[in-house]
């Protein structure tokens, strides 16, 4: 498979010659050969984890995806930023904004994650002002043209599913949708008003999935560039399948090379908070955005 | 002789509702064992200006939320716990959705706690206990919240911890802001004595009405929300633009308000849902300022730039 051909949406005029769509709008996503799609990785938070993005993109093609779409955040955490976005660009796959890409984008003064609590500012702090100086102004531009929605469609017929890809919720990039805060009644509601039986985001870092009345779900994709904070090194992304006309939404975790990334994080003098975190699979910092359930069943 | 009616024209802007996202109920009215010094709507043991909601009102209203789209719910009071009725009604809530209850813990026995950590372990949905604590020592907290409360309000932060709960610590900032760092740390170590070693803390700005504006001041008349603040201005950040607060008679803007009529926005949630808040209130002027300061986290509301 040879990347993922870029369909812009009818609200995206003059975004038909193979370039991006502008920024805001809603890309649209099809197989490479014209066949339905019953196959689709989606990969959360790369948080410049580059070395567990290529193996997940990898994985997932020999497990016969037929689309592989980021669900933005390609930034944080991890060290040189341009290396990831280098992959996504060499495999040609398509990313939703998330709210880092839109803030290294823009140049914003922060993330947009909304911590309040200083330990948790500070951190954030020095994730972005490396990131956002390592990145390069190409990269930068770019990201200025991610869409905020990519929808795509899986199966064919009656039994087609209609699938919104974004970053936090369909609303707003940067809405925490945790497993133990957001009611099925809440995301039934959010399905109806997208149009779409298939919700999938990411956002908070921890993989998880709902299934919603008749056939619809919400799928959070979990995160490559940090474990779920459940002490294992692993990290995850998720594989949509559609089997008789049902979709099986699989999590797959990924193991790469984590001393290796520990070695480049240390020569790019990040803190070592953020290098114990994919060593011990603990999160150690951004835990004040956790739900009281969530922080519990961690470390820290 | 022309009679001249004279009306009073309020101008003050008015918002509407974007989303339900939060549902507050206030469901121990003004009832409460404590007599707070700060406290914004004066509640007390022999205010009984508003009643206890019953789990049939509760119940009615949770009912309808689930249409609405509601995606968090909050309990406050008054004391929550004095209600008899409070475990129940989570127990209902946690049915469809995450509860958090704003508490002094000072009726938390460990046989509640372990009823409220039973709850939460039979729920899909998280359950969150807000305990208010204004101060790091005795001396500081009882000051505020009346002589024995700091002993009682430990003691059952200490049965929660027990019971695998992670309360969020809140506390009115009763001091400069630049102390704040300090004062935190302070908190982490009276925290860390009674065995909660990663707390959650929350430090909230005072809201200068009800029995805070006897103890310190009130607002003056030019701390008020005018049209021209809200250009550009990011409204979801405005409680009232994504919450409703539930009480035993009628629906209101939002919790700071009770005490507000004109924040009675109708009967029923669908009416009060339906009805624009206006921002008269000085009080409205601290949630400009400060973003929801009512909601668990900020990101519990607010909008991406």
């Amino acid at each position: 498979m040879s990347g993922i051909p870029f369909v812009p949406g009818e609200d995206e005029p003059g975004a038909g010659n193979g370039t991006a769509p502008r920024s805001g709008g809603e890309a649209l996503l099809s197989s490479n050969d014209g066949e339905p799609l019953t196959r689709v990785a989606a990969l959360g938070g790369i948080y410049s984890n580059h070395r567990a993005l290529q193996v997940a993109i990898d994985d997932a093609r020999a497990r016969g995806a037929q689309a592989i779409v980021s669900l933005g955040d390609l930034g944080a955490f991890g060290p040189s930023p341009d290396k990831s976005a280098a992959i996504l660009k060499k495999e040609g796959i398509p990313v939703v904004r998330g709210n880092y890409d839109d803030s290294i984008a823009r140049g914003l003064e922060d993330c947009q994650c909304g911590y309040t609590d200083p330990r948790d500012n500070h951190y954030a702090r020095i994730s972005y002002e490396y990131t956002l100086a390592n990145t390069s102004r190409e990269h930068r531009q770019w990201m200025s043209g991610f869409p905020r929605h990519i929808r795509f469609r899986m199966g064919t017929g009656p039994d087609a599913l209609e699938v919104l890809a974004f970053h936090g919720s369909p609303r707003r990039m940067n809405e925490f949708l945790w497993e133990t805060t957001t009611p099925t009644h809440f995301l039934q509601a959010m399905a109806h008003d997208a149009g779409a039986d298939v919700l999938l985001g990411t956002h908070t870092g921890i993989h998880w999935s709902r299934r919603l009345d008749g056939k619809r779900w919400y799928v959070n994709a979990g995160a490559l560039g940090r474990p779920a904070n459940d002490g294992r090194r692993e990290v995850w992304y998720a594989l949509l399948e559609l089997e008789q006309g049902e979709l099986q939404p699989h999590f797959v975790p990924v193991s790469y090379d984590v001393e290796t990334l520990a070695d480049e994080m240390l020569d790019e003098g990040l803190p070592d908070e953020f290098i114990e975190t994919i060593r011990t699979g603990w999160w150690t910092t951004c835990l004040e955005v956790l739900p009281g359930k969530e922080r519990a069943r961690g470390r820290w | 002789m022309a009679r001249v009616e004279l009306a009073v024209v309020d101008d003050s802007p008015a918002v509407e509702l974007e989303a339900l996202d939060q549902l507050w109920f206030q469901v121990a009215g003004t009832v409460c064992n404590l007599r707070c010094k700060h406290c914004f709507i004066s509640c007390a043991p022999d205010n009984h200006s508003f009643w206890f909601m019953t789990r049939e009102q509760v119940a009615e209203a949770l009912s309808q939320s689930t249409e609405l789209g509601v995606k968090e719910y909050y309990f406050t009071g008054g004391e929550p716990f004095m209600n008899n009725e409070m475990e129940a009604i989570l127990a209902d809530t946690l049915e469809v959705g995450p509860a958090t209850v704003l508490t002094n813990a000072t009726l938390m026995p460990p046989r509640r706690a372990r009823r409220l950590a039973r709850l939460r372990d039979a729920s899909l949905y998280t359950l969150e206990l807000r305990v208010s604590l204004d101060g790091i020592t005795r001396e500081m907290n009882d000051a505020i919240r009346g002589e024995g409360a700091f002993d009682r309000c430990v003691q059952g932060v200490e049965t929660l911890v027990d019971e695998g709960f992670l309360p969020i610590i809140t506390c009115m900032r009763s001091w400069p802001e630049h102390e704040t760092e300090s004062y935190l740390e302070g908190f982490r170590d009276l925290l860390a004595q009674v065995g909660y070693h990663r707390p959650r803390i929350k430090i909230l700005p005072p809201l200068l009405m009800g029995e805070e504006a006897k103890r310190t001041r009130g607002y003056d008349e030019t701390e008020r929300v005018t049209h021209e603040m809200l250009h550009g201005f990011d409204l979801s950040q405005l409680l009232c633009t994504r919450a409703r607060l539930v009480t035993a008679r009628g629906v209101y803007a939002c919790p700071i308000l009770l005490e507000s009529p004109s924040a009675r926005l109708g009967d029923t949630l669908g009416e009060a849902a339906r009805r624009p808040a206006r921002l008269r209130e000085s009080a409205c002027y601290t949630c400009y300022l400060s973003g929801a300061i009512c909601s668990n986290t900020p990101s519990s509301a607010g909008a991406d730039r």
